[in-house]
């Protein structure tokens, strides 16, 4: 039993802002509300600090199998419990690929014996997400799947999404779309415009991704499925999934911390900026921004993408694409969107937790009955991110060193704390 | 005194008072190569480490007789980097060389920013020469060097910048110096290759389409190599860049009377520019190679630091 006392409690599903208390008895959530009181419970105090759902991310890379030496899912999770996550989907394009229920099993397993967080892996649309065949998906959700993906790139074809929304929709998987127009991207490594043609870097440009949000979007139209789009990271992509919403069509999107607070601009000759997509215009930003405030995007997920640093110290162009995103993504959106005053704690909330849960299908409540999983965090600890310090195994990230206002306290999952500054 | 450079990376982030001290420096090495007795004794003792990480016979050879005409050894390292092919990193590659402990390291790489990665990391000198389509300095120099003999300056010329400009460093470094100095500059190639993001780079830098207009009363036309290795996706066909951007003697006489004509070599004659032109009076082809190897015995002069030079011909030593 733990009871949580004098925290401010932040549900957007009840649009609840409130001091209040919130008892815990094993993995369930007992009670909430004020002075409670319970005797053989274990105390904590959380005097200053908001209390939320726990978090969940949508959008992850945990390595593992086939890329132990850049994470495992030990180690990730452990990364994930610090950013203040509770629930993580790491996506299918490991080695091999989860595209069986064979391997959803071992990541389950896994899961089971070294997580921190919970684990709910995304599978491939795909046979080894190679584009032709649709996966085993059915079998794979019976395994423990949430949703399908061939994250790190988009679904093929046309026809092969189609195919996958239409076989999706009565198991009710959303199909969640890595876009890119991949004849723009190739060769590509950055955002085109004038940075890339001052750094001699090859440039995609920003209708790279919106090109397949339309096509994606389009096909959604024609199914009816739901279709979500991955790190969604243009002023046009946003503008098309804002239509698609106003249309009355099954469309979520997400975005990533490292989009709504960098840009092209910022690109070094450093491979800590390069990840795919690339970083935007100062524009993209801006309408990222507004889009998370007005509710066109459903949720903020890291993109988590870990690289050992012998594969990332080494020539922009020859780098792979990603960055570590866990720790530092409440800290960004806090910096980004609380602090500016540009959202409420509420809506913030509601990006880490009832945003991606409504995506999955799913609910978040801090409500009796509900499982134990608890989010801590201060909006006003001063702090300074060091990726040396990160629970990930590798230090990809351009946040090194960045100093914060805010940030997580203790993730609690099943009713344990898992994770506490 | 303009501020000291550790290393050469690129010429974007020198001001003009270091590009005046690097091209007035230059001059007495130019006296050098005229001399009969070519070779000083001023880096003896010191070491360069060439390391070319793209295949290039003329800008190496040029380093190399400018380390050697100083007196300084030279360790010369040639690998071929396929992307695709994955050998030792360009970190162990570089340390290695460092083990070796050279006074200054030039480097070329098909990757932009390969000799910027390779400056934070090592407390050697690093002269870029030539990084994928980023920039190539000591051409510019050499190039601005060229300009300034033939003009007499570089301040309100008018050049014109021939090809494919998105892909070239040479453009980029010349378009960085020449716009420094006040130098108006016209970009002409084929739409894919200028894009309008060019124009961000400097100020007093127009996109003319047409060649017949890019040409029109220039001081200096730099005509650049068409690099079909380097064009990613199809490329243009080779007639379609010849009816409508080599540079002809015909289409030279919309440009001043007195203008001089450079080409970075190896020249695509018939290509990018019609043989009489490569040839004839306006061309300054041949300083330019001369003109490389003297900006470049400065700079190995300069970063690795060897005996003062006051007068070039009072340290002539023949080893």
């Amino acid at each position: 039993m733990l009871l949580i006392k004098n925290g401010r409690v932040v549900d957007p599903a009840s649009g609840t802002d409130a001091l209040l208390d919130v008892l815990l008895v094993e993995d369930r959530i007992e009670r909430v509300g004020p002075a409670l009181t319970a005797p053989q419970a274990d105390l904590f105090d959380a005097t200053g600090l908001v209390v939320a759902p726990g978090f969940i991310d949508l959008h992850c890379h945990l390595r593992e199998p086939g890329g132990e030496s850049s994470e495992t899912i030990e180690t990730g999770t452990r990364a994930a419990a610090r950013g203040g996550f509770t629930a993580v989907c790491p996506m299918p394009n490991t080695n091999p690929v989860n595209d069986n229920a064979a391997v959803t099993r071992f990541l389950l397993d896994r899961a089971a014996s070294v997580a921190s967080v919970r684990v709910w892996p995304i599978g491939a649309v795909s046979k080894n997400s190679s584009g032709e065949t649709l996966a085993e998906i059915a079998a794979m959700q019976q395994a423990g799947i949430v949703a399908i993906s061939d994250d790190g790139k988009p679904v093929a074809t046309a026809r092969l999404l189609r195919q996958a929304m239409e076989y999706c929709f009565p198991l009710g998987l959303p199909v969640i779309d890595h876009c890119e127009d991949s004849s723009l991207a190739a060769g590509a490594v950055m955002r085109e415009g004038a940075r890339s043609v001052r750094l001699g870097l090859r440039g995609m440009p920003a209708a790279t991704e919106s090109i397949c949000v339309a096509r994606d979007i389009q096909i959604a139209e024609l199914t009816g499925g739901r279709l979500h789009i991955a790190h969604l990271s243009t002023r046009a992509s946003l503008e098309l999934v804002r239509a698609a919403k106003r249309a009355g069509l099954a469309v979520t999107c997400e975005v990533t911390p490292h989009h709504f607070t960098l840009t092209d601009e910022d690109v070094l000759y450093d491979a800590r900026y390069k990840m795919n997509p690339p970083l935007g215009s100062r524009a993209d930003r801006e309408a990222l921004l507004a889009g998370l405030a007005d509710g066109t995007v459903d949720a903020i997920a890291t993109d988590h993408a870990p690289h050992e640093p012998a594969l990332k110290e080494v020539e922009f162009d020859r780098a792979p694409f990603g960055i570590i995103g866990f720790e530092t993504a409440l800290a960004l959106a806090l910096e980004q969107l609380l602090h500016p005053g540009r959202l409420s704690l509420l809506r913030l909330v509601e990006l880490f937790t009832t945003g991606p849960a409504r995506v999955l299908g799913r609910s978040r409540r801090l409500a009796p009955g509900e499982p134990a999983d608890l989010t801590m965090f201060s909006t006003e600890l001063e702090w300074t991110f060091r990726a040396e310090q990160s629970a990930s195994k590798s230090r990809n990230t351009p946040f090194d060193g960045r100093r914060f206002r805010g940030g997580p306290v203790a993730t609690i999952v099943a009713g344990r704390i898992v994770w506490q500054r | 005194m303009p501020e000291r450079i550790r290393h050469l990376l690129d010429i974007e982030s020198l001001n003009t008072e270091q590009i005046t001290a690097l091209l007035d420096q230059s001059k007495p090495f130019q006296e050098i190569q005229r001399m009969p007795l070519k070779k000083l004794a001023t880096l003896r003792g010191k070491s360069v480490a060439i390391a070319f990480f793209e295949p290039s016979t003329r800008t190496r050879i040029s380093f190399a007789t400018a380390a050697a005409r100083l007196g300084a050894d030279s360790m010369q390292l040639q690998a071929e980097t396929s992307s695709l092919k994955k050998g030792e990193s360009l970190l162990d590659t570089v340390y290695t060389l460092e083990a070796m402990k050279p006074d200054c390291i030039v480097i070329r790489h098909s990757a932009s920013g390969a000799p910027h990665f390779v400056a934070e990391r090592l407390p050697v000198p690093v002269i870029n020469a030539g990084d994928g389509t980023h920039e190539h300095p000591t051409q510019a120099l050499l190039d601005a060097l060229t300009i300034r003999d033939r003009k007499g300056r570089l301040e309100g010329l008018h050049v014109t910048i021939l090809g494919d400009v998105l892909h070239s460093r040479v453009a980029r470094s010349n378009i960085h110096l020449l716009a420094k100095f006040g130098a108006h500059i016209r970009l002409c190639g084929p739409p894919m290759w200028v894009p309008r993001e060019l124009e961000c780079l400097a100020p007093n830098l127009t996109r003319v389409p047409r060649l017949e207009q890019a040409l029109e009363d220039a001081d200096v036309v730099i005509v650049l190599r068409v690099q079909l290795e380097r064009i990613h996706g199809p490329a243009l066909p080779l007639e379609e860049y010849i009816l409508q951007y080599q540079l002809t003697e015909a289409r030279l006489r919309r440009a001043r009377p007195d203008a001089i004509v450079l080409h970075p070599g190896p020249m695509n004659r018939g290509i990018e520019i019609e043989p009489a032109v490569a040839d004839g009076p306006q061309s300054c082809v041949r300083e330019q190679v001369t003109n490389g190897l003297a900006v470049r015995m400065h700079l190995l002069y300069l970063l690795i630091g060897g005996a003062p030079i006051d007068s070039p011909g009072a340290v002539h030593a023949a080893d």
